[in-house]
Parts: structure tokens; C-alpha cells; sequence
């Protein structure tokens, strides 16, 4: 019954699209006030969609197995919690959820946007209605979250206890938050584009949308990689995974996009090019869903290979591409902006966008060049962290010195190109510093002095600039934050150390700089767990850890995961991870000190918050 | 003329990307198994219908390889792949094994009648703790085993037409 009615709500939703789709049509063509009617249908099919995914979370928590879905993703002995965020970790419930987000920014965006002409909002409206209604035909067709079984089922299979942990429980919806933050963006460009309405007041409006996006997507890739720190255990929190690639390419296009609508809000310039990134934004998120959904990417995002999934977004998204494609080339005809000196804030942020559009590049084509040269050659390969590495540290190094000196430019022209005194004793405080740490590390000293204090000028720049008034908040807190973001990422690479030895209980080993005993292990029933703690001792120089890591053998389905114990301070984790060795008594430990992870995070979180201090209003 | 030929190459750019696409779906992406203990004990496991127990070995009697199928009446796949599995064991002069588990045995009684037997043997786990030794996730797989007990091949989920024909060229080959 209740499967039932998620699913004629859908229904409903799908056939009040079309009504939207003509109303905004003939709003756009005709009217200049904007149709009553546009906001009542948008409100009904947000309502639908909402009750259509109440229903399938009341199927999850009531753990209706009748429910394909909740059969194949859930099981009575789970907690209430990973129940309910069961609801959106499978591929059809998370499309639910994108749908729910997706009608609920559509509406946001009619209310909010009264300031604007009418024929752009109903023509935003209108783009709007052609995703949803792609969406909830990809989720008829080929993932229904309704789907019944009969016989019903006594018990579930169950969530895949990798997933079972809070932070993955709300990555998904954050992301998506992200993700459909950009569909906006997207509509609501092409509406601009042919109403010739790409202004100052369009792009502040678009930043505002941005900004959204921007930070839900920062925070939803930080909450990723906390889950890839704690849970997986793997010893690291970002892995260059082509999953987690992907949600960091719209990450470079929006933040690109942030500050040059920034340069159009301001100087009425780069309309063409802020276009292109607002387009651009949406399909990375849209290639992106495709590549993970449709399985072509291996990893532990993948929910099913379904080629037939597949197909229909791929459809989909070409559709989508070719309609902006013919928007962009049709109605692009920009006047030749006005001219700006050399140096001054536009050209500081025209280089910050060939940064990121490089950046971008190189995740690109490190993420899809496998896929290609599969199909091309018939070869697997995987493209790993040292690609990565060696393509975008270096240029990172000339990035975070533009960056320490373009926040100053003025707007058109630098008057004076003032070297005060302070900064060069910065600049040579910061060299010294770097020197000292990289002649620590014995290699590569000139490479690391470089790299180190680029990121420690911009660490000193942005303090200082906490002072200068003439700077918003916003700006000053996400520059201070992403100076951090990068030293810690910098220091952290640096400076991690790990051990591995296997050991028995009772044993003891010593090595160069620790000691390393196991001490016993423990057994113990939890939930819907078997838990195997063991203490390991860690000493040095007679200082002494005891960490208590755990294995988690699970029953449904038949898995076992191992949690670290991270003892975490101001400036160092120490982890200790435990393996499961089959068939022997012994378990693989490993012991690992990573500095100042709590900064990445701190940081990381703190650059949201720069986000958010931008969305106040101070029109 | 100079936007229409700026047009022309973005297209053609991104219709050849996702061509690629389009092809990438249909290339083989199932898991390669992990490689490393491939080898499993000899346990010791009780026959269904009689309840006498047996152990993994004395399975083989003369056979090099055997397949086992981990199956429940209660799993919705397992009735998927049935008819897989008989068409195997129609084909095979290979032994399959039928791993009953954490399951009713009136209920697997009806199974099988419905829809018919085409285990050689078939064994009982019914609290789930035999599957352990095979390195099962769930149900159903199927694994194929050689006479040292290691595991040659092993298919998470149910089988198809395809995983049949690979199991009959595998182990035709050997």
C-alpha cells in the first residue's frame, strides 16, 4: 500500500512537470507578471516528491521487505539510524533524494528570485523542469525504489557495513545538495543567455547560488574523506580514487566560477566565460553521477553495473550538453568588454581561473584517460597518487603566490605597485623557515623550500590581511582557511610515518624508533556485530600509547571491517590499524603518525564557513 | 564563420567523449576475485537430507574440480539463477554442490521440488558459519574449487548464461 502511494506520487509529480513546463513556456512568451499558478504547481511537486520519498523512508524503517529496495539494503538487526540513512545509500533511494533536493531548490529559486525579471525566472523554471523530468524517467525506468517481491521475505540482506558510519551517512545528501545547487546554476545561465539578461544583478544573484553549492559541496567532500580517514582505515584521506575525483572537479569549475561572477557582478566583463563555467559546472556533476552510477568506474561508490543505467543517463546528458551547446553558440554574442590594466584585480582572477582550469584538466583526464584507453586498446590501468602528484604540486607553488598578492589589486588598475617592507621580511621569514624544515628531510631541499614557504607566505599574507578593512570577512576567513588547508596537506605528506609488523598476542617487536607490543585481544557482541578489540602498546622513548583497534565482523551481509584507533591532538594523530591475517593466529599491525589532520579538517570546515559568511546580505 | 567552426570542434569533442562512454558500458567491469588466499581449509560439514557428516575432501572422490553453489529458498536470486544451474549440471561432468544456507529445510525441500534438484550433493549450513571457510559474502555464489582446495573461481551474486559458458571453458581447459 505505501509502496503504492510513493509511487502515483511520483507519477503525479512526472505529469505536473509537463504542466510546469507550459506554463512557463507561455509565461515566458506572453505575460510580464509571473503566473500564479507556476509557483502552486512547483510548490504540488515538491510536495509529491517529498511524500513519494516519506514513503520509502517509512519502508526502511519499518523494514518492509516487500520493498525490492529494502530487501537488498536493509535488515532488521540494523540500528534505527543506518536504517533510515539506508533509505538514501542504495542507487535508487539516492535518486529520490536528488530528485526531493532538485524540487526543492526549484522552488526556493521561484520564491527567492522576485527581483528578477519574470521572463527569466519562468524560463529558468522551464530548463529546471526538463532535469526533473529526465530524472524521475531515469527512476522509473531503470530504478524504481517501489518495486515489490513476492513472495514478501522474512529478512533483509543488509547494508554493507562499510557504509554503516555517521559520516557516510550524511555525505550523500550534502554532496547532492552540492551537486544540485549547480542545477540551478545551470538553468538558470541558459535562461539568462536567451533573455540577454547576463548583468550585474544576474550574477549576484547566480554568486548567491554558488556560494550554496559550493559550500555544500566543500563540506560534503571533507565529510568523504573524514569517512575514508576513520572508517576505511586506509591510513590517508584522500586517495585520488576516480570517485572522489569526481566530486572534485565541480569543486575547481565552482570555485572558479565564484570569483570571476565576482569580476562580472563588479565590472560587467567575462560574461561569455562565466556562462561556460556555470554550464561546464552542472555537467561535470551530471558526467559525474554517470561514471559512478553507471559502473564504468570501479571503486566503492559503485552501486550496481547496470549497463542499462548507463544508457539512459549518458542519453540524458547528451541531451542536455547539446541543448546548452546550441543555446551557448546561438546566443552568444557578447559586446568586447572594457579594457583593464595589466595588473589589477580582474587579471589576478582571470590566473586564478587558468589555475583551476588546469587543475581541472589534470583530474580530468587522469580520471577518464583509463575509460578511454580501455576502449581504445583493450588495456587496464588505473591512474594512481604520483600522476597527480607531480602535475599539480608543482604548479601549485606559482598558484599560492598569485594568490598572496592578487587579493590587494585594485579593480582596473593598480595605482601604485607598493612593496612594503614588511612583506619582503615575510617573504624572507618564510623562505627561512621552509629551509630549516626540508633540510630535515634530507631530499629535494630546493623543490620542498619552495613549495613550503609559497604556502607559508600565503599562510602570512592571510593573517595579516585578517587587519585590512578594506577585505569582506568572507574572503579573508576561506584565503586564511585554504592557506591553512594547504600547509597542513603540505606538512602532512611531509611528515607521515608508518610502521607495519605482525604480531601474536603476547608478542613484542622492536623497531628503529618504536616498540611495538600486542597485548591480548577481546571479544566481545555488539548489535549487529562481533567485536574483536585488541590493545597494542606503543612506546617511544619511554613515552607509552595504548591503542584499542578494533575488528568488526559482521553477520549480513558476511563482512569484516577494521576501525583504527586514532588518538588525535592539535598537531598529530597517532593511528593504529589492525589486519586480519586468514589462517594464522598473527594480525597485521600498523602504526602511523600523521601530523596535524585535525588542521585539515579545521580548515577544511573553516573554508565552508567563509562560504557562508559570504551569503550574508549586505545589499 | 569563425563560431560555426568553434562549434563544429566542441561538438565533434564531445560526441567522440561520449561515444567512449557509450562503449565503456558494455566492457567487462565484474570484479577480478582477490588473488591472495585463495586456499581454504577442510572443514567438516553436515549432508542435508541425512545429516551425516562429511568433510570438504572426501567430496571430490575422484574429481579434480567441484562447483559449489550457495544457495536459500528464502533468497529471490537464487530462483533467478536456478535455471543456470541446472543447465551446468545438465552440461558438467563436474560435481556441483549445493550449500544450503541459513535455511529451513521444509522450505528448501519445496524449493527443490518445485523447481528441481540439480545438485549432486547437498549440504546444510544452517546457522551460516560453514560459508566463513568458503570466504562467502552472502547468497548466492558459486565458487570452483580444485582437489587442494583452492579457489579457482568465484562469482559473487547469480550466475548467468555467460558465467556459465566461462565455467564449462574453464574447466574443459584444465
Amino acid at each position: 500500500m505505501i509502496n503504492l502511494i510513493g509511487n502515483y506520487s511520483l507519477i503525479f509529480a512526472l505529469i505536473i512537470s509537463l504542466g510546469t513546463m507550459f506554463f512557463s513556456f507561455k509565461n515566458f512568451k506572453y505575460n510580464n507578471i509571473l503566473d500564479f499558478n507556476l509557483i502552486v504547481l512547483v510548490f504540488l511537486q515538491f510536495i509529491l516528491i517529498f511524500c513519494s520519498f516519506c514513503t520509502l523512508l517509512l519502508a526502511f524503517i519499518n523494514s518492509d521487505f516487500s520493498n525490492l529496495a529494502v530487501y537488498n539494503n536493509s535488515h532488521t538487526t540494523k540500528p534505527l539510524f543506518y536504517k533510515i540513512s539506508g533509505s538514501w545509500g542504495n542507487h535508487e533511494g539516492s535518486l529520490l533524494l536528488w530528485l526531493l533536493v532538485l524540487s526543492l531548490f526549484s522552488l526556493i529559486f521561484l520564491i527567492q528570485s522576485k527581483k528578477l525579471s519574470v521572463s527569466f525566472r519562468s524560463l529558468s523554471i522551464f530548463f529546471q523542469q526538463i532535469i526533473i523530468v529526465g530524472f524521475i524517467l531515469f527512476i522509473f525506468y531503470t530504478s524504481n525504489p517501489f518495486q515489490l517481491i513476492i513472495p514478501t521475505p522474512n529478512e533483509g540482506l543488509g547494508l554493507n557495513p562499510i557504509l554503516q558510519d555517521p559520516a557516510l551517512a550524511i555525505h550523500p545528501p550534502i554532496l547532492y545538495l552540492g551537486y544540485v545547487g549547480s542545477s540551478i546554476i545551470f538553468s538558470s545561465s541558459l535562461a539568462a543567455l536567451v533573455c540577454k539578461y547576463t548583468t550585474n544583478q544576474w550574477a549576484r544573484d547566480i554568486k548567491k547560488w554558488t556560494l550554496i553549492s559550493w559550500i555544500f559541496l566543500t563540506i560534503g567532500i571533507m565529510l568523504g574523506s573524514i569517512w575514508a580517514y576513520y572508517e576505511l582505515g586506509w591510513g590517508g584521506f584522500w586517495f585520488w580514487d576516480p570517485v572522489e575525483n569526481v566530486s572534485l572537479m565541480p569543486w575547481f569549475c565552482l570555485t572558479a566560477l565564484l570569483h570571476c561572477s565576482s569580476v562580472l557582478e563588479k565590472r560587467s566583463s567575462l560574461q561569455s566565460w562565466t556562462i561556460i563555467l556555470a554550464l561546464c559546472t552542472f555537467m561535470l556533476s551530471m558526467s559525474g553521477t554517470f561514471l559512478v552510477r553507471s559502473g564504468i568506474l570501479n571503486s566503492i561508490h559503485t552501486f550496481a553495473n547496470d549497463p542499462e543505467r548507463g544508457i539512459f543517463i549518458l542519453i540524458f546528458l547528451s541531451c542536455l550538453i547539446l541543448l546548452s551547446l546550441i543555446i551557448y553558440f546561438k546566443y552568444n554574442n557578447f559586446e568586447k568588454s572594457n579594457k583593464s590594466f595589466f595588473v589589477s584585480k580582474e587579471t589576478a582572477i582571470v590566473i586564478n581561473n587558468w589555475f583551476m582550469m588546469y587543475f581541472l584538466a589534470v583530474v580530468l583526464i587522469g580520471t577518464i584517460y583509463p575509460i578511454f584507453l580501455e576502449v581504445i586498446t583493450k588495456e587496464k590501468i588505473s591512474v594512481g597518487p604520483p600522476y597527480f602528484n607531480q602535475l599539480i604540486i608543482p604548479l601549485l607553488i606559482p598558484f599560492l603566490f598569485i594568490m598572496s598578492i592578487g587579493t590587494k589589486l585594485d579593480w582596473i588598475k593598480n595605482k601604485e605597485i607598493n612593496v612594503r617592507y614588511k612583506k619582503i621580511v615575510l617573504l624572507i621569514l618564510s623562505v627561512l623557515i621552509s629551509y630549516l624544515i626540508a633540510k630535515h628531510l634530507n631530499t629535494k631541499i630546493l623543490y620542498s623550500t619552495v613549495l613550503i614557504s609559497a604556502a607559508l607566505y600565503l599562510l602570512f599574507i592571510s593573517i595579516l590581511d585578517l587587519k585590512n578593512d578594506k577585505l569582506k570577512w568572507s574572503q579573508k576567513t576561506s584565503h586564511l582557511a585554504f592557506s591553512i588547508l594547504i600547509i597542513s596537506i603540505i606538512l602532512n605528506s611531509i611528515f607521515s610515518e608508518e610502521q607495519s609488523v605482525n604480531l601474536k598476542a603476547g608478542e613484542e617487536k622492536k623497531l628503529s624508533k618504536y616498540t611495538i607490543r600486542f597485548e591480548k585481544i577481546s571479544k566481545s557482541q555488539i548489535e549487529n556485530y562481533t567485536s574483536l578489540k585488541a590493545e597494542i602498546w606503543v612506546s617511544q622513548n619511554n613515552n607509552e600509547l595504548i591503542f584499542y583497534p578494533e575488528l568488526r565482523l559482521y553477520k549480513v551481509p558476511e563482512t569484516i571491517t577494521s576501525e583504527a584507533d586514532i588518538k588525535t591532538n592539535l598537531f598529530n594523530d597517532n593511528l593504529v590499524v589492525v589486519n586480519y591475517l586468514k589462517d594464522t593466529d598473527y594480525l597485521n599491525i600498523r602504526y602511523q603518525k600523521k601530523p596535524f589532520m585535525l588542521l585539515i579538517w579545521i580548515s577544511a570546515l573553516m573554508l565552508a564557513v567563509g562560504g557562508i559568511l559570504g551569503l550574508r546580505k549586505k545589499y | 564563420m569563425k563560431i560555426r567552426l568553434s562549434f563544429l570542434f566542441v561538438l565533434t569533442l564531445i560526441v567522440f567523449i561520449l561515444c567512449v562512454f557509450f562503449l565503456s558500458l558494455f566492457e567487462e567491469k565484474s570484479y577480478v576475485p582477490e588473488k591472495t588466499n585463495n586456499k581454504i581449509e577442510n572443514f567438516s560439514i553436515k549432508d542435508f537430507y541425512t545429516d551425516k557428516s562429511l568433510n570438504l575432501k572426501i567430496l571430490f572422490e575422484d574429481e579434480k574440480y567441484i562447483i559449489i553453489n550457495i544457495w536459500s529458498s528464502w533468497c529471490i536470486p537464487c530462483r533467478q539463477e536456478h535455471k543456470h544451474i541446472s543447465n551446468l549440471s545438465s552440461f558438467n561432468s563436474s560435481k556441483i554442490i549445493g550449500l544450503n544456507y541459513k535455511d529451513k529445510k521444509n522450505n528448501a525441500i519445496k524449493f527443490l521440488n518445485e523447481l528441481g534438484n540439480p545438485y549432486d550433493t547437498i549440504l546444510s549450513d544452517k546457522d551460516g558459519t560453514k560459508a566463513i571457510f568458503l570466504g562467502a559474502y552472502g547468497v548466492p555464489e558459486t565458487f570452483v574449487i580444485d582437489s587442494d582446495l583452492n579457489i579457482i573461481k568465484k562469482y559473487i551474486g547469480p550466475i548467468n548464461s555467460e558465467i556459465v559458458n566461462e565455467i564449462r571453458n574453464l574447466l574443459n581447459d584444465y
